[in-house]
């Protein structure tokens, strides 16, 4: 049996969702994230800034050079904790932000969302508002008008999607030389790969899925059910108020006011839809909550333009909580942080904030490994001694020549030997390998197990690193 | 279901088995079809494109180039094909190594050792060259084996470790021997040679056999000291073995059991002699500067002289 003998649709084909644009302090937040969030992103890789030896650019992430520069912070491979810490913090702080105010990364900081209100922007800025959208939709493809504005807002969109492209390309190298090799065929591969990747994708994901992104394809929407709690802070429509007994009415003679309505039982909505009209997922936020409902908050402007209009007070579409729309006069609506969850996730945060800060800034200014030699793991010398070798590496990260001294505590004086490298000079960004040997008696030898070495340069820093000293088991 | 056997608008081959089992004979799916006939117009320009077919004597050499710069300064170019490629990427590390190597080429032995930068640059290329030229012998590591390899770890260097006369051993390579004395002495001096030897380096000896062997080492009659010299230290320019110190390059004297298995172990080399203490020239299979390279690194495995 297959859908159509059943009479069941596995896939509903979806209504374009034509959102129509509102004014609103919520609207005016989003915007405002917006244009901070563009600047950012698209002005950075052009910010300069002066450091010794190195690209002058703000915040680059120097691929072949094993390293990521950003601002005065330079970040090597080895530094890795701190990316992954860094991504712990952003998870906790998406939790303690939803266990508090819902989806408020969805609806206003997520790049899915920046993107498609800046693509909806160019539809708008070309196509005009929601009626003349939806008329331009309905016209046929043969119509001259719907081809021009249709191609032109697509091709606008292009452009967008190919600069976003660009400039998350140009954070990988010194972006007025990228770019000028970019545009003239000199560019490594992976550069075209990645413009062309991106480009595609995000004029994919802003242009055409749109909502799809956020409810076939991201997974936060999905677990957001798993961190709301009744206390949570969403986009609620106040039912008990909008619809009271006899449901919602549309403000014909003898339903205009508040006291008329409220005698006849019916609540203060009144249909007029604009609610849904504005929802850029396309969905009635008066069904109550649901996974789709991005919080963007939209709605919430769009019910107090009408209500302003109708003369009733605002809020029937509001940010509240379960808890407090259940009472039977529900309290004005505040955020509610006195709860274990919340108050977890807060010191979680803390802590790894502060430790991730007191790592960063307490970074040693070497970087240094001791391998012990293991072919052979020890050798025995023409009288009869036993030396032992061990491989040194030290990696200058401290933006400045430095000398590093080396010397061994628990071994006899003059068993270390370290050629000609007692002392040494190393540059900035650099490594130099230095060749330990160690030599002791074999009496010597068979009681000493570990030792240490200890590194230091001129300014006092100091570490130490056991080592093990091999011998032969005599019989 | 056995009224469903009727399909119709399916063509079928006519055959039927059973009375009811027909094979259909249904198209391939559009798309497959068209998929198929893509990978036909892809396969077309792949041979234009890419090297492809043999005609005549030649082959398609197809339209992508592989140029560049090799060490030397020269431009190289070939039609497009992986070892090219392969060579173009050796050729720009080599570009990369060519100021060290220029370095090492021109400057003394003892400040190429003394440079940190040149010296963590010896440490890092030489193990490779070491690992492609030297560790089939002397192991990875250069520990070599007793018997069959000499050690370059420790502090005994059979020709001399200073930079040059490591430099030599491996340009020019090393051939010496040491001639068998199983049938020119007697059973009982041999094992008085090896007593005495052994003795030489600390070992429990029988006395009344260590005299005896010292005679026979210093008189003509065992003639050791014209190799080995008279306090039995060894010469460079022959290759000959210092016999004083705890090292052992043939008989496995450290890896024996007992006293009696370190008293063959030597009578054996004794009476056997030795004709396999071969090491071959790399001139002309490495570079001087190669060659440079691995004397310092050579120098540094075994802390040099």
């Amino acid at each position: 049996m297959n859908d159509a003998q059943s009479g069941q649709e596995l896939y509903f084909k979806r209504a374009p969702v034509v959102p129509r644009s509102i004014r609103g302090p919520f609207r005016n937040f989003k915007t405002a994230v917006l244009l901070l969030g563009f600047a950012v992103y698209f002005l950075l890789p052009w910010l300069p800034w002066d450091r010794p030896g190195a690209p002058s650019q703000a915040v680059m992430f120097d691929i072949p050079g094993r390293r990521y520069l950003i601002f005065d912070l330079t970040v090597y491979p080895q530094d890795i904790f701190w990316l992954s810490l860094l991504l712990f913090i952003a998870a906790v702080l998406l939790f303690f932000i939803t266990a508090m105010a819902g989806r408020a990364f969805c609806g206003y900081f997520c790049f899915q969302t920046l993107w498609t209100d800046a693509f909806l922007w160019i539809e708008h800025l070309i196509q005009g508002e929601r009626p003349a959208r939806l008329k331009l939709l309905r016209q046929p493809w043969s119509d001259r008008g719907k081809l021009l504005k249709v191609g032109l807002t697509r091709l606008l969109w292009l452009l967008l999607a190919f600069w976003t492209a660009m400039t998350f390309v140009l954070y990988f190298g010194h972006a007025p030389t990228l770019l000028l090799e970019f545009f003239t065929g000199q560019a490594p591969a992976a550069a075209y790969i990645a413009a062309l990747a991106l480009t595609a994708s995000t004029f994919l994901a802003a242009g055409v899925l749109r909502e799809h992104v956020c409810v076939f394809i991201c997974p936060y929407g999905r677990f957001q059910s798993a961190m709301y709690d009744p206390e949570t802070l969403t986009v609620h429509y106040d039912r008990a108020r909008g619809e009271r007994e006899n449901g919602r009415i549309v403000p014909r003679a003898g339903m205009r006011g508040l006291a008329e309505r409220q005698q006849a039982g019916h609540g203060d909505c009144t249909d007029c839809g604009l609610c849904v009209q504005v929802c850029p997922v396309g969905i009635d936020i008066r069904d109550g909550l649901q996974y789709k409902c991005i919080s963007c908050g939209l709605c919430v402007d769009a019910c107090n333009t009408i209500m302003d209009k109708m003369g009733y007070p605002r809020g029937l579409v509001r940010y509240d909580s379960e808890v407090n729309l259940a009472r039977a006069v529900p309290l004005k609506p505040r955020v509610d942080w006195k709860r274990l969850k919340v108050i977890g996730y807060g010191v979680a945060l803390v802590l790894m904030t502060a430790y991730l800060i007191y790592d960063i800034v307490h970074r040693q200014s070497f970087e240094h490994s001791i391998q012990q030699v293991r072919q052979p793991l020890y050798v025995v010398l023409s009288d009869g001694s036993i030396r032992n070798r061990y491989q040194i590496r030290l990696t200058n990260i401290s933006g400045n020549e430095e000398v590093y001294s080396v010397s061994a505590r628990g071994l006899p004086p003059g068993a270390l030997d370290l050629g000609n490298f007692q002392e040494v000079r190393v540059k900035n960004g650099k490594s130099v390998i230095i060749q330990a040997s160690v030599k002791l008696e074999p009496g010597t030898a068979a009681r000493t197990g570990n030792f240490e070495f200890v590194i230091s340069n001129r300014r006092g820093e100091t570490v130490t690193d056991t080592a093990r000293f091999f011998t032969r088991h005599v019989q | 279901m056995a009224d469903n056997v009727q399909h119709k608008g399916a063509q079928t081959t006519g055959h039927v088995w059973d009375d009811t089992l027909q094979e259909f004979n249904n198209p391939l799916p559009v798309w497959w079809t068209y998929a198929f006939y893509l990978t036909i117009v892809f396969a077309l320009v792949y041979w234009v494109v890419y090297p492809s077919w043999p005609v005549g004597k030649g082959y398609l050499p197809g339209f992508g180039r592989v140029s560049y710069v090799n060490a030397q300064g020269q431009t190289e170019s070939w039609h497009w094909n992986t070892r090219a490629k392969l060579l173009k990427e050796t050729q720009e590390a080599a570009v990369l190594q060519k100021p060290y190597y220029d370095k090492i080429a021109s400057l003394p032995y003892d400040r190429l050792a003394k440079d940190p930068e040149l010296s963590s640059f010896i440490l890092s290329a030489g193990k490779p060259l070491f690992a492609d030229n030297c560790a089939a012998c002397h192991q990875s590591g250069g520990a070599g084996k007793i018997g069959f390899y000499p050690n370059l770890t420790d502090d005994e260097w059979i020709y001399g470790g200073s930079f040059e006369k490591i430099t030599e051993t491996i340009t020019k390579g090393r051939h010496s021997y040491m001639p068998a004395f199983g049938e020119a002495l007697e059973p009982d001096q041999i094992a008085a040679l090896a007593s005495y030897v052994l003795s030489l380096s600390g070992n429990k000896a029988d006395p009344a056999k260590v005299a005896l062997g010292n005679e026979l080492f210093h008189t003509h009659a065992g003639a050791c000291f014209y190799c080995h010299g008279d306090r039995a230290e060894g010469r460079q320019d022959l290759g000959s073995a210092n016999l004083t110190d705890k090292i052992w390059r043939w008989a496995d004297v450290t890896g024996a059991a007992d006293d009696a298995a370190r008293l063959a172990a030597v009578e054996k080399i004794i009476a056997g002699g030795i004709s396999r203490a071969v090491m071959p020239a790399w001139e002309g299979r490495l570079k001087p500067e190669q060659i440079k390279l691995l004397a310092l690194y050579v120098h540094e495995l075994g802390g040099g002289k």
